[in-house]
């Protein structure tokens, strides 16, 4: 059979895909890896389809035992590797007896390391995808130990080269940042802090939202705002001033108002920040103010 | 009609009032069914519609400002739902002074609107209604429940719902119903979809 076991399933280990993009009117969140390109390379690494689904191992890493042999990779946090009991690299496709043990160790720099397995993992699907969305519950139950995941019969053979495209995760973060829907519900003193002041990641980040604190954003408009409609990547900002950035979880609408908007290319890398990493904004067009 | 940028692949319409809200989206709906829009997402909400997932949001947003639409009784028309409820939830009683009514009089009240989805959120499924006057509006509970039973009727503002999971929640209970109101295996997935005319009818337990 085609199938991984759970040995150990670490913090939090989830199934991720594209997510449920298109349902959005009907309450339903995208979900989703948090960092997609990271996915999508360990897809094409392993000869998958990019929409394949992998696992999404947050900071502790997953330890799984294949029980037939299966090409996997890892993506996404580098982390130490061992198939078998041999070290192994992330950025490769990688051989798995049957039998064998992968393990995925601890993040060395960065939140969340991605393995896909040729094949993928053909979980039953929700609502078209078999992504864990953490915020409705919709989508497999996180990983626990001695979960079986289903393997499918694999796409093609694995990449022999892909670019490798293993940015480097740590240190300060820069994000280029649109102006947001109610930007003008803010002061021009918190457009510009937004824009000069270093934030950091809290630990109480998670799926739904990478939580920032540091300088509070001054509100104009002190009214309520009915909620509204909101995208991957905005930062809205609650009654206490402090920013917090949509990810793949995030719902789908809200009632507190969006200064800006992350561009969709760097949201992976907030996606990768750990708690207390720096974070910055920058303008991604002009005409901000 | 105003537009608000959303980032470089959405836009956000903020309109009028709630029936100028279904009336954009039906009409973007529409659009999008017929290839004369591409767009992943359209969310309805309650002043406004997110149209996500666009190529060029700058120039969508100028071409839809300089545009009309026709009121949405003219367009479409999403199907009607009628919800069996036994009215027994713990805050009737609080609603019924709130309404300066009895409890019999809330359940008349509730049975004889029609309501209708203006959109969804809080959580799949969850459809906001509405259909009541704005001077029946209520507030939250002050705290809110840790646990809200799937099928529970509740109010919140001038809007009534149906908690389709159990969840936490804050929204005043009336009543619950045994329909199913979310399943991922129906299609579409979601028993209240926007527009669609909702009535409650009173049952016994």
């Amino acid at each position: 059979m085609r199938a991984l076991t759970v040995l150990k399933p670490g913090l939090l280990t989830t199934v991720q895909d594209r997510g449920r993009v298109g349902l959005a009117y009907l309450g339903v969140p995208r979900s989703g890896a948090a960092d997609l390109p990271a996915l999508e390379l360990a897809n094409r690494l392993v000869g998958n389809d990019e929409s394949a689904a992998g696992l999404e191992c947050t900071l502790t890493g997953v330890t799984l035992r294949a029980e037939a042999a299966l090409t996997v990779a890892v993506t996404g946090a580098p982390a130490p590797v061992r198939v078998g009991g041999r070290d192994a690299d992330v950025g490769l496709p990688l051989a798995v007896p049957s039998g064998a043990e992968v393990a995925v160790g601890p993040a060395r720099t960065g939140l969340r390391t991605y393995l896909a397995v040729g094949g993928g993992v053909t979980v039953p699907p929700v609502l078209g995808s078999r992504a864990t969305d953490t915020l409705s519950g919709l989508g497999p139950a996180p990983l626990r130990r001695g979960d079986t995941l289903p393997v499918g019969p694999p796409y093609g053979s694995p990449a022999a080269v892909d670019v490798p495209a293993l940015y480097e995760l740590g240190g300060a973060v820069v994000l280029r940042v649109h102006p947001g829907p109610r930007v003008d519900w803010f002061t021009a003193a918190a457009v510009r802090t937004l824009l000069a002041g270093e934030y950091a990641v809290s630990p109480t980040s998670n799926r739904v939202g990478a939580r920032l604190t540091g300088p509070a954003l001054a509100r104009a408009v002190d009214a309520e705002l009915p909620s509204e409609g909101v995208v991957l990547g905005a930062v809205q900002v609650p009654a206490d001033g402090q920013p917090l950035v949509f990810l793949a979880d995030h719902p789908t609408t809200g009632g507190y108002p969006v200064i800006a908007v992350v561009d969709p290319a760097d949201v992976p890398r907030v996606a990768q920040a750990r708690p207390g990493t720096a974070v910055r904004f920058t303008e991604g067009v002009s005409g901000w103010t | 009609m105003l537009t608000h940028r959303a980032g470089p692949r959405a836009v956000l319409l903020e309109c009028a009032d709630a029936a100028e809200v279904a009336a954009w989206h039906a009409e973007l709906v529409r659009r999008r069914d017929a290839g004369e829009l591409a767009a992943t997402d359209l969310v309805p909400a309650a002043r406004t519609v997110l149209v996500d997932g666009v190529d060029d949001p700058v120039a969508l947003a100028e071409t839809l400002a300089a545009q009309r639409v026709a009121p949405v009784a003219e367009i479409a028309d999403a199907g009607s739902v009628e919800l069996p409820c036994v009215y027994d939830g713990p805050d009737l009683a609080d609603v019924a002074d709130l309404w300066g009514t009895s409890v019999d009089g809330v359940v008349a009240r509730h049975t004889g609107t029609e309501f209708r989805v203006a959109f969804c959120g809080f959580s799949p499924g969850f459809g906001y209604l509405t259909g009541l006057p704005p001077e029946l509006a209520v507030p939250r509970r002050p705290t809110p429940r840790p646990r809200v039973a799937a099928g529970s009727v509740g109010l919140a503002g001038a809007y009534s719902g149906v908690y389709p999971s159990p969840s936490p929640g804050g929204w005043q209970l009336i009543g619950r119903t045994g329909r199913v109101l979310f399943d991922p295996d129906a299609s579409p997935p979601a028993l209240l979809v926007p527009g669609t005319r909702v009535r409650f009818t009173a049952m016994r337990s």
